[in-house]
């Protein structure tokens, strides 16, 4: 019989390609919770997930009103999608999630990277997206540490109870 | 439940060793959990420690760091390893639930 031997987890390697506030948030709580825990963590935001660290975007993040089967009316009946297609429906749909958010004390992405970074997490960008997006280093977040390619965040994210995810 | 003796006091604690009894707390069981904990009390740590017993209902990191007493990166460097955690436990109070 072989010895069951549990590894903690040391180390978290994060990756969000998406832009919509459940994805995005999805990857700060994980990577914060990480910090929390003394981990430590490292994030690389690639394709739409950009849009999380580009200063013009990060604040205003939105979530799809259509075709998102998980969409409610306040008070529980479903969100027809049809209705998600009326211009402004979406843009405050998203406010108010977000609203709802900092009642919880979920702060802002800003604020979130803040918080992250104060902890010792790592936030990078991917280079091929950024290329395609045709953004510079200048239009991110000053939190991020550096544009890599994938292979670079592979490179740091090996090690004994290291784990990738992929948001 | 376990025992454990801080300060000459017998005292309730959970199996992750926060204590049952919050009122029960004084600084000189904070003195003694901190330093199973390998952390050296500084009057900086005393004041970080009132502001969580006082706010313990719905404690986040990002309460503490706007507490005016000490930023979210000062937090980590009071509490290396696991602030919100380190510190609810040397101030005697329940551990947090808290994601954020």
């Amino acid at each position: 019989m072989t010895e069951k031997k549990d590894t903690k987890v040391k180390k978290v390697a994060i990756i969000c390609a998406k832009a919509s506030i459940e994805d995005v948030y999805a990857t700060l709580v994980m990577a914060n919770g990480a910090v929390m825990e003394g981990m430590e963590a490292k994030v690389f935001f690639t394709f739409f997930g950009l849009d999380a660290i580009t200063k013009k975007y990060m604040n205003k993040l939105h979530t799809s009103t259509v075709g998102n089967p998980g969409m409610r009316m306040p008070g529980g009946l479903p969100f027809p999608t049809l209705l998600g297609l009326i211009p402004g429906v979406e843009t405050g749909v998203s406010a108010m999630m977000r609203g709802q958010m900092d009642k919880l004390d979920i702060p802002p992405v800003d604020e979130f990277l803040d918080m992250i970074t104060a902890g010792g997490g790592e936030i990078y960008a991917c280079k091929l997206a950024m290329d395609m997006f045709k953004l510079e280093k200048k239009d991110l977040s000053d939190h991020v540490i550096d544009v890599i390619t994938i292979g670079e965040f592979y490179n740091m994210a090996g090690g004994e109870g290291s784990q990738i995810i992929f948001t | 439940m376990a025992q454990k003796n801080y300060a000459g006091v017998t005292i309730e604690v959970t199996e992750e060793g926060y204590l049952v009894d919050s009122s029960k707390w004084n600084e000189s069981i904070a003195k003694e959990i901190a330093k199973e904990e390998g952390i050296e009390l500084t009057d900086k740590h005393i004041a970080v420690l009132k502001f969580i017993r006082e706010n313990q209902s719905g404690l986040t990191i990002r309460k503490v760091g706007k507490s005016g007493i000490v930023d979210i990166k000062g937090f980590y460097d009071l509490f290396p390893g696991g602030p919100l955690k380190l510190s609810s436990k040397i101030a005697g109070i329940n551990k947090p639930t808290s994601c954020v």
